[in-house]
Order: C-alpha cells, then sequence, then structure tokens
C-alpha cells in the first residue's frame, strides 16, 4: 500500500488533522490500532471546550485552546455533533481562592477572552441555587462549552473518510519505516504501507513511535477516574463548575452532558500502565468527595457507570507539535493532555501548516493545492428523540413510513431504535461493536446500561454484519460477548447422552 | 388518534391477569401493549419449575403458567399490539407508542393500568470497581441469553448477589457444563427463596459466600479474574481477606428495580422504599383513573400475587368506569413500623359495602424467628397481632386487614414486626 501521508492514531488529535489534510489533493490513511476511533482519551475525558483563561499564553496548549475555542460553533453544527456553550463558573470559597479567581480572570483577559467575570455570593446563587452555600464567589466564562468528546471524534473520521481519506481500524503500527534520516512509510500488523508524511497522534504511545525515530519524547499516563450519573441528576447544575484548580489538574468538577447526565470528576494520578482503565474505590471516593464539596446534595444512588481516562502527559506539561528532528518526513503530536480535546481544531490547522513546510522541503517545487468538492457537512442522522422533543412525531410517522426499521425501539432507556443502529453499523467510519454502536447512538447508554437491549442489539448486528452471535464483540478482538451455544459443552463431556438439536 | 377504555402498558403476567379480570368485570374496548415479540414478559425466559403454587395449587414453568393467560386472552375481546414501545403517557391519559407496523399510535385512555415490570440494578449502580471488558452481565440478561437465544454468556462464572434469579442462574450454568465457582451475598443471609437455596446451591454443590463482595474486576478486553473482599457490619470490605478468584463471567444478581420512568413522567409519585408509585387498596396511583400493578408496583417473591394483584386493578378499572366508587371521607394510611420496609397498599381510600377484609403485603428489613405482626392504631394501641414463625426480607409477607378496623375513625396505622414478647422478656 502507498500513500501520501499516514497519520497514526483515531483520537481527536488524528481525526481533525485527517479531516483538515482531506482538504487537499493528498492521499491520507488513518490507522488506528483498536476497532473504532475515539478509543482511547478522546472517549474518557470531560468533555469541556475551555474558554482558556487557565492556560498560561506562553504554553503552546494555552495558544491552540484560545485559537480554538470560537470555531466549535460552526464545526459542530457542520458535523451535527451535540455542543452547547453553557459557561464556566470556578468557584471560590475565601478571600485566598478570590486571589487566585483574579489572577485567571487577568490571564484570561490579557490572552484576549471576552466577557469573564467575577461574580458574587448572590449572583452566584441566582445561576446555581444547588451550589454550596459557602461558595462566595466564581470566575464566570461564558464561552467554555460541553461535548460529546466521542462524537465528536467520530464525526472528524466519518467526515475525513466521506472526503476521501482511508481509516483503517485494528491496524497497529509495529515500526516506522527509516532510510537515510527520511520516513518511507509504516510497518503495520497488516503489512507495510509506504508514506510521504506520518503524522504521529498516538496519543499514550506517541513517544514509542517518535522514540523510533530518535526522538526522546516520554509520555507518563495520568489517569482520571469518574462517575456519570443518571439524566433525573442533569439539571442539577447549569454550567460547568471547577474548583480552584491545582498545580496538575483543573480539578473535580461537576457539569451537565449534552445528553443530560450528570457528570463528576476527574482525579489525577499516575498510572504505570497504559492500558490500566481499571476505577478504584479510592479514587472514585476522592471524585466524589471532591464534587460533594461544591454539590452537598449529591448522592451516589444514581451513578449509572464509573470510568477513567489516561491522559497522555508529556514531560514539560505542554502539548509537542513538531516536525521530528531526527528524521524527514516525520511529525510529532504528542503530550496532548487537556485542553487536547479543546484545542484539536487548532492543532489540526497547525499541523497542516507544518505538513505544507515538510512537503516543500522535500520536493520544493510541490505546492499542495486545495480540493474543490470539500463536503463540509456530515449528511444529518435521524434521531427519533430530536423529534420526540420538538412534538414532530408527524415528521417521524413520514420516516417510519420510508423505513419501517425507524418505528422499532431497540433501547428503551435511550430510546433508541432499529433505524438509527443500522444507520451506525453503516457509518463511514462503521460500528463493528456493542460499544462501538452505543458511542455513535447512546443504546446501552442509560440506566439500564444495556440489560434490557444487548441481546436485541447482538441479533441485529449480527444480522447486519453477517456473522455470527458468537463473533460479536464489545469493543474488538478478545471481547466476544457470548462463549458458545447451548449443549456446545455438554456435548464436549464424555458421558453425555442428551439428545437436543443440532445446529 | 384511537380511542379506549383501557390501556395496559406491558403484557407480562401483570398485565395479562389485569386484561382478563378487568374485561371479567365488564371493561370493553381493552388494549394490551408488549415490547417485545411475545406475551406473558420475563417468565417466558423462566423455564425452571416453581410458579403457580399459590395460585393454581400446582407446580408450573414459567412459559407453562404463562400460557394458561395467554391461552385465555386470546379467547378474549382484548386487543393486542406487541413489539410496540410506549415512550409517553400525558396527565390526561393519552398513550403514545411506536412500533414498525403502524408508526406512531396516539391512543386516548379513559383508564389506564401499569405493568411494566422491573429491571435489574446493574454493577455499575454498585460501584464495584476494576475494568470495564466484556463477561460482565445482569442474571437476568444472561438468563435470556441462554433460555431464549442459545447462547452462553461464560465458563467459568462467578455470580454476586443471592437473590432469586442469581440462584436460579448458578443452576442454569452448571446444567449446561459451566462452572459456577461462587455465588457472593454481601450480607450475611441469602435475598433469595429458602427453596432456591437449597434447589439451586445446596444440590449442585455451589459456594454460597455470605458476607462477601467482589472488590475488583480484573481483565482489558475479556473479565479475567476478580478479587473478593469479605465485609464488616457495615458492609465495608475488611483488608487482607482478598481472593484472587479466575472467572470468565461475572452475573450479577444485586436487586429488582420497578421501571417507572412513564409514571414519574405523568406525574405519579413513587414510595422512596418500594419504587413503585404509591397506591391504594384498588391499585390506583395517585392520578385517578391510573393503577399499576406487578413489579412495576411493588417487586414479588412469587408470580402468583403479581397475578392476584392485578386482578385487583382489573376490577377496580370496572368500578372505576362504572363510576361506582365511594370514598372514606378520610384515607386511613398504613405506615411502616418496627422491621417493617413497606407496606402495599399504602392507603385505605374507599368504602366497599361486601368488604370482608384487605389483604396486605409487607416486606421485613432483616430476618427474624418467631414474631409478631402488630397492627397499631392512633395513640400506639396494638388492635391486632399475627404469628409468624420466620420471615426474611426475601420472601413477601401477607396479612389481612380486617373491615373492622378498616371502619374505625384512626387516620393511619402502623405496622410493626416484633420479636414475641415472650422472648424479649426473657
Amino acid at each position: 500500500m502507498k500513500t501520501d501521508v499516514v497519520v497514526i492514531g483515531g483520537g481527536v488529535t488524528g481525526t481533525a488533522i485527517a479531516r483538515e489534510l482531506a482538504r487537499y489533493h493528498l492521499n491520507i490513511i488513518l490507522l488506528e490500532k483498536e476497532d473504532d476511533v475515539a478509543m482511547g482519551a478522546s472517549k474518557a475525558n470531560s468533555g469541556i471546550i475551555h474558554a482558556g483563561y487557565n492556560a498560561d499564553q506562553t504554553t503552546l496548549k494555552g495558544q491552540l485552546n484560545i485559537e480554538a475555542n470560537p470555531m466549535f460553533d460552526q464545526l459542530c453544527r457542520k458535523l451535527n455533533v451535540p455542543f452547547q456553550r453553557i459557561g464556566s463558573l470556578v468557584v471560590g470559597f475565601d478571600q485566598a481562592d478570590l486571589k487566585v479567581l483574579i489572577q485567571e480572570e487577568i490571564k484570561g483577559q490579557q490572552a484576549g477572552i471576552k466577557n469573564l467575570k467575577i461574580l458574587a455570593r448572590e449572583q452566584l446563587r441566582a445561576m446555581e441555587p444547588n451550589l454550596n452555600q459557602q461558595a462566595r464567589f466564581a470566575l464566570y466564562a461564558p464561552s467554555a462549552g460541553i461535548i460529546s468528546s466521542y462524537e465528536f471524534t467520530i464525526s472528524l473520521a466519518n467526515s475525513a473518510v466521506l472526503n476521501g481519506v482511508k481509516v483503517l481500524l485494528e491496524t497497529e503500527v509495529n515500526g516506522l519505516m527509516i532510510e537515510a534520516g527520511k520516513i518511507r512509510g509504516v510497518e503495520t500488523n497488516r503489512g507495510k504501507i509506504a508514506a510521504t508524511i506520518v503524522i504521529n497522534a498516538a496519543g499514550l504511545y506517541s513517544d514509542k513511535i517518535a522514540q523510533q525515530a530518535g526522538d526522546q519524547i516520554k509520555i507518563t499516563p495520568r489517569k482520571g477516574e469518574y462517575h456519570l450519573l443518571d439524566k433525573n441528576w442533569g439539571d442539577l447544575v447549569n454550567h460547568v463548575i471547577f474548583p480552584i484548580p491545582t498545580k496538575h489538574s483543573k480539578g473535580i468538577l461537576v457539569t451537565p452532558t449534552v445528553h443530560g447526565n450528570l457528570l463528576i470528576g476527574p482525579n489525577s494520578s499516575l498510572s504505570t500502565a497504559r492500558e490500566n482503565l481499571a476505577v478504584s474505590s479510592t479514587g472514585l471516593k476522592e471524585v466524589y468527595d471532591g464534587a460533594k464539596k461544591l454539590l452537598p446534595g449529591l448522592s451516589r444512588k444514581d451513578v449509572i457507570a464509573s470510568f477513567s481516562g489516561l491522559r497522555a502527559t508529556a514531560e514539560g506539561d505542554d502539548f509537542i507539535i513538531g516536525p521530528s528532528a531526527n528524521c524527514v518526513g516525520l511529525i510529532n503530536v504528542a503530550g496532548i493532555q487537556s485542553p487536547g480535546l479543546t484545542s484539536a481544531p487548532a492543532i489540526a490547522k497547525s499541523v497542516t501548516d507544518l505538513v505544507k513546510d515538510t512537503l516543500s522541503r522535500i520536493n520544493p517545487g510541490l505546492t499542495l493545492t486545495y480540493r474543490d468538492d470539500f463536503i463540509e457537512e456530515l449528511p444529518k442522522k435521524l434521531i427519533f428523540t430530536e423529534y420526540l422533543a420538538q412534538n414532530d412525531l408527524e415528521k417521524w410517522q413520514e420516516i417510519i413510513d420510508d423505513h419501517p426499521e425507524y418505528g422499532e425501539i431497540i433501547c428503551r432507556c435511550e430510546k433508541i431504535s432499529k433505524g438509527e443502529i443500522i444507520s451506525a453499523i453503516n457509518d463511514p467510519v462503521p460500528a463493528q461493536s456493542i460499544d462501538a454502536v452505543k458511542r455513535r447512538t447512546r443504546t446501552g447508554a442509560g440506566r439500564c446500561q444495556g440489560g434490557f437491549c444487548e441481546p436485541r442489539l447482538l441479533a441485529i448486528m449480527s444480522e447486519e454484519l453477517g456473522l455470527s452471535p458468537l463473533a460479536i464483540t464489545k469493543k474488538g478482538a478478545g471481547s466476544a460477548i457470548l462463549k458458545a451455544r447451548t449443549k456446545d459443552w455438554l456435548r464436549e463431556q464424555k458421558n453425555y447422552t442428551g439428545g437436543g438439536e443440532q445446529q | 388518534m384511537i380511542n379506549h377504555d383501557l390501556v395496559i402498558i406491558g403484557a407480562g403476567p401483570a398485565g395479562l391477569a389485569a386484561a382478563l379480570a378487568a374485561e371479567k368485570n365488564g371493561v370493553k374496548r381493552i388494549l394490551l401493549l408488549e415490547r417485545d415479540k411475545y406475551l406473558g414478559g420475563i417468565l417466558q425466559q423462566c423455564i425452571h419449575n416453581g410458579f403457580g403454587l399459590e395460585y393454581f395449587r400446582e407446580e408450573l414453568t414459567g412459559p407453562e403458567y404463562a400460557h394458561r393467560f395467554i391461552e385465555k386472552i386470546k379467547k378474549s375481546q382484548v386487543k393486542i399490539k406487541s413489539e410496540t414501545m410506549v415512550v409517553n403517557i400525558s396527565q390526561d391519559k393519552l398513550v403514545t407508542a411506536m412500533n414498525r407496523s403502524d408508526g406512531i399510535l396516539q391512543i386516548q385512555a379513559k383508564a389506564i393500568v401499569l405493568a411494566m415490570g422491573c429491571r435489574e440494578r446493574t454493577r455499575e449502580a454498585i460501584l464495584i470497581p476494576g475494568t470495564r471488558p466484556a463477561g460482565i452481565f445482569t442474571a437476568g440478561s444472561a438468563q435470556r441469553y441462554v433460555n431464549l437465544e442459545g447462547f452462553l454468556p461464560g465458563k467459568k462464572v462467578i455470580i454476586l448477589g443471592s437473590g432469586d434469579i442469581g440462584l436460579i442462574m448458578a443452576r442454569r450454568m452448571m446444567l449446561e457444563g459451566a462452572e459456577v465457582k461462587a455465588v457472593l451475598e454481601i450480607m450475611p443471609y441469602s435475598s433469595g427463596l429458602l427453596r432456591n437455596q437449597v434447589q439451586c446451591l445446596d444440590d449442585f454443590g455451589i459456594p454460597l459466600r455470605l458476607q462477601h463482595t467482589i472488590t475488583r474486576i480484573n481483565g482489558l478486553k475479556r473479565v479475567d479474574s476478580v478479587v473478593i473482599s469479605r465485609v464488616d457490619q457495615s458492609l465495608q470490605p475488611i483488608p487482607g481477606t482478598e481472593e484472587l478468584i479466575d472467572c470468565d463471567t461475572i452475573l450479577f444478581s444485586v436487586g429488582l428495580i420497578p421501571e417507572n420512568e412513564l409514571s414519574t413522567g405523568m406525574g405519579i409519585e413513587l414510595d422512596r422504599i418500594t419504587g413503585g408509585p404509591i397506591v391504594n387498596e384498588l391499585r390506583e396511583t395517585v392520578l385517578k383513573g391510573v393503577f399499576a400493578c406487578g413489579n412495576v408496583l411493588q417487586v414479588h417473591d412469587l408470580v402468583d400475587y403479581v397475578t392476584e394483584e392485578a386482578e385487583i386493578a382489573g376490577k377496580a378499572v370496572a368500578d372505576y368506569l362504572k363510576g361506582m366508587r365511594v370514598k372514606r371521607e378520610q384515607v386511613l394510611n398504613l405506615l411502616p413500623g418496627t422491621n417493617v420496609a413497606y407496606i402495599v397498599p399504602q392507603q385505605i381510600a374507599y368504602e366497599q359495602v361486601d368488604r370482608k377484609r384487605v389483604k396486605l403485603f409487607l416486606r421485613v428489613r432483616r430476618p427474624a424467628e418467631d414474631v409478631r405482626i402488630d397492627l397499631i392504631a392512633e395513640g400506639e394501641k396494638t388492635i391486632l397481632s399475627y404469628r409468624r414463625s420466620i420471615v426474611t426480607p426475601g420472601e413477601m409477607v401477607t396479612f389481612f386487614l380486617p373491615e373492622a378496623i378498616i371502619g374505625e375513625k384512626t387516620a393511619y396505622i402502623k405496622v410493626s414486626v416484633e420479636k414475641n414478647s415472650r422472648e424479649k422478656e426473657g
């Protein structure tokens, strides 16, 4: 296989880069080792589009955050990604906290963020009646927003594919092909791919990739744990609520999600293993206690999911975006921790400039030209709950008339129809596992966590993908839901005399 | 829009019995809505025996029990729509539902019976730490895979929770050639029926480990082991008691939650303990003409009691539609006292001429032997006591409230389960 550009990693960074590069006359292949995009930190984070006041403007992450924040309204409209600019509040309890808030406000204003405001107790209480009554001040940033980070990533990837990018899932890079200080391509578990440019957006593994070219990057995974609460808690707060930040993180926040749940977290602890996404009792207690300081009325009674994400933090705590020091054609995009989700569209633009530079260095006569047929918008999906919320059931009836599968509800909690599931299975980046369908449609994301719909979803996937039900996985190879057909194990036993139907 | 006198949500044992009782008592134009392909609800996956001993005086399997009602329904005038999901019910009883062939259905009902059943509590809800791999099931979904779909979820199984579904599934997986390593129960006693503990665990040599829970799930793609720990009096894991158990599957049988999203959407108030609507003796909710029965009202131990409860609701619909009811001057509230978790119904709201007594259901908080059920009126006056040799949280306790007491002018009756006084004194 041969291409112009290989992007390693299907997180929000890699997919945003792939989509941005697809605007040009370039052949692009994106490689993802898991069975779907958004499988790392891009699916397990706070889902916040940060205003940008707290990141130092002398850092890359500070600059890219400020640049990217205003891009989200238009981008999310084009990609049909749920995004709400609900604003954020950093909450202070005493005079020392107030000092921090004022510093942040000044930093933010210097960075050009508009409408930052310090609120006093009464205003704060009017905006957030459930907030701890001891809270006295808050820094209000109206430009902060909430987004579904995995839907954003998947939509970026879908849009990239519609614009000609090849996304290869379950394709892991085993090595870089380098000749005389120049990149020649990558070696994967599925064979070699020759390429002129390789972009290393491998998240937690970006240091491993970079080290093959002799670049000294060190990534340390930093774990953050979360509780997600039932939708009946979604209106407990109206804004993203932060505590006073610590050195390493913005602290344990409380926020509504775009789907109406309540999210609390993350804590922050160094992790030794890059695959270890286990949550711990102590970690989750820290999250709960932290959130309860802001919202004393919280209860763990309605937790519907607990999860963790691993932030890829680099030494120096800043993003590392730039050409390899040792290998022409390799571009490293590493250490993309918070605010990586917010910065992704700006990272994509900045990497595109790097690609242009690199290409002109390799071949001075070459200039990248725009394609005139780039499709900005993703086709709109049919989502029952949107029609239900707008009481537009007559329209939905027309949809059912044409496609009866949109009349069949599979996920009871989230009211997802079979038509929506089939559409996700046939996405440009197809959903090939139970969790992949869940991220695209919310099937199984509700309070029963798939207890009702999983057997039904499994049957639909088996039929739609033409696979045995035994081959349907939760999240790719090695995670099949079912082990055998009934009586299979009995037939293996020596003394089995039972009849039963032959499968 | 379609009009019906009675719309019943759910065609499990509660919905079926309510429909038949309503028709028997003269209700016409009944519509039964069911989300699954078939009628009978969860009974269809309960292929074990033990059903019907109370109601039919014989022992049936779940499908056999359901079949008796389905046969009658087929012969009745009740209209059925299966594979139909109700998405909303308004306070004025407009039901919005949807299916493939009709599309959106708007049905105006005069009366509604809520019979949506319950769902299982998940691993997530009880905050079990660890990874989130494949191989984690609620016991009921595993039961569906095995008994209805014909698939086995795993070979080396650990079960958390000794409720009835957990016990039944322990035996079921053994019969299919899987190895059930243990059933863990965080409490010092099983929450399942005694007969299930004996027939499902003891008879198969499956260890029941009381006061144990899972403290960590391991495995990246598929469960590969769990860490279990003993718990102390306050149910907290005791450090140093950890054991690693090799397994590929975990079944959770950790409680059932009445499915009342449609009810609360209508503005119906729920009992904090049962998780079901607050009802009067007719199983009528705070909304007039809206009734609830079966596991949507309270999680039952025996389906036989579900049937009994649904028949009360079905008959009550008939009386409601005929306008034949006489309200009591004052609602009589039934309040849980010592060692009583809840009582259903929670209120007596109507007068009835020919009524001799009202049957009440309660669950105790803790197991106890040789006890009295005391009915206590205003002024802490015990007016009636029943004796029971044993009560456990896993089994519903039934007893009667005589009409003579209902007729007395008391605003409430408190029900307490007390150790028999002789022991109390000794």
